[in-house]
């Protein structure tokens, strides 16, 4: 805790932390997967596409987003950095 | 006109269902309108209590389901409100003593002599839970501004959507406008962002709340009192009516003022 904390003039802002843990655990509540699950689910994705693609794993993210009664898994797999593409014209 | 059902629930446990399920039905009934509390928690009745009607109980709602009284005979008639009325859960039976169907039933036979019927749900997402949204044409989530109650009523938010009883709507209890505004609290606006649902009202922690519930008064009889003054607030919204949300920095003084100046300054 800072001086500016202790003599309350600064937040500890502690609630920024719940939210940002709520929302997170949300994810997983709402796709009823644990989060170890879906860390295994990332890994398959990331073997299974590497066979094919070479891909950043690092940057591979696994989302889930929720439109009404619609549940989405959306991954964003990154091509590795290396990897060099023609550019297509829109 | 038939009675709206209203079930009052919230996944986790002691977040104040029973304390707004009596507090709703004082406001409501406080304004004319006819009023009926069912206390759905059967094994752990407590609405009574809450009501302060605890000594006037002699037949409960199972002894209705299983046909040892009228309906009648169950309800009881507050001691302040006329029009307001209780149906105690049974004490020495569990939840399955009672399906979702009876519910409805019930329900039903309520809908004609009453504009409100408020049902207490138990905590938990079972039988009792299933029990208490069965009959419901709306549901009110209560929850604190809390993790663990705000992540529960996410759950409860998915069930009742499920069910097709939704979208279901929130009363945020308990809560602490100074710890909020030193931002050890979730605001309002952050718990209405993770669970995308439409507010009804927000109730500050109030300690005349307890000393209510001590006496068998439910705080709504004194709208004085800023939970009293809240839970009406919530009852009139329930009835269609527009009443802007309490906003819950009106009670910082000066010095909260100027501090939060100095706050500003210091960040800036």
């Amino acid at each position: 805790m800072s001086f500016f904390e202790k003599v309350g003039l600064r937040r500890s802002r502690s609630a920024d932390s719940a939210k940002e843990r709520l929302q997170l655990v949300l994810v997983h509540d709402r796709a009823g997967i644990s989060p170890g699950k879906l860390s295994a689910l990332k890994d398959d994705l990331i073997d299974v596409i590497s066979r094919h693609l070479e891909i950043d794993t690092e940057n591979v993210e696994i989302t889930f987003t929720r439109e009404r009664e619609q549940q989405r898994l959306v991954a964003d797999i990154p091509l590795a950095p290396t990897h060099r593409r023609r550019r297509v014209a829109p | 006109m038939a009675a709206t059902i209203v079930t009052i629930t919230s996944g986790k446990g002691g977040v104040g269902k029973t304390t707004a399920t009596a507090n709703l039905g004082v406001a409501l009934a406080s304004m004319g309108l006819r009023v009926v509390c069912i206390d759905a928690d059967i094994g752990l009745r407590n609405l009574d209590v809450v009501m302060g009607l605890e000594n006037r109980i002699v037949y409960d709602f199972v002894d209705v389901v299983e046909g040892r009284c009228k309906l009648r005979q169950a309800m009881i008639r507050d001691k302040r409100l006329e029009n307001l009325y209780l149906i105690p859960a049974a004490q020495t039976r569990d939840k399955t003593a009672v399906s979702p169907q009876d519910m409805v039933r019930l329900g039903n036979e309520l809908r004609e002599d009453f504009d409100w019927v408020l049902v207490d749900s138990p905590a938990g997402i079972e039988r009792g839970f299933r029990n208490a949204i069965a009959p419901a044409d709306a549901v009110l989530i209560v929850t604190n501004p809390e993790v663990s109650a705000v992540r529960d009523a996410d759950r409860i938010i998915g069930l009742i959507e499920a069910e097709e009883k939704g979208p279901g709507r929130l009363i945020l209890n308990r809560v602490k406008p100074e710890m909020v505004k030193r931002g050890d609290m979730l605001a309002t606006e952050d718990i209405l962002d993770v669970l995308a649902i439409e507010l009804i009202g927000i109730v500050p922690e109030d300690e005349k709340v307890t000393v209510a519930t001590n006496q068998g008064v439910p705080i709504a009889l004194d709208p004085r009192t800023r939970a009293g003054s809240a839970f009406r607030n919530i009852a009139r919204r329930l009835t269609g009516e527009e009443v802007p949300f309490e906003n819950m920095d009106d009670h910082d003084g000066f010095f909260g003022r100027i501090s939060r100046l100095m706050r500003a300054g210091g960040e800036g």
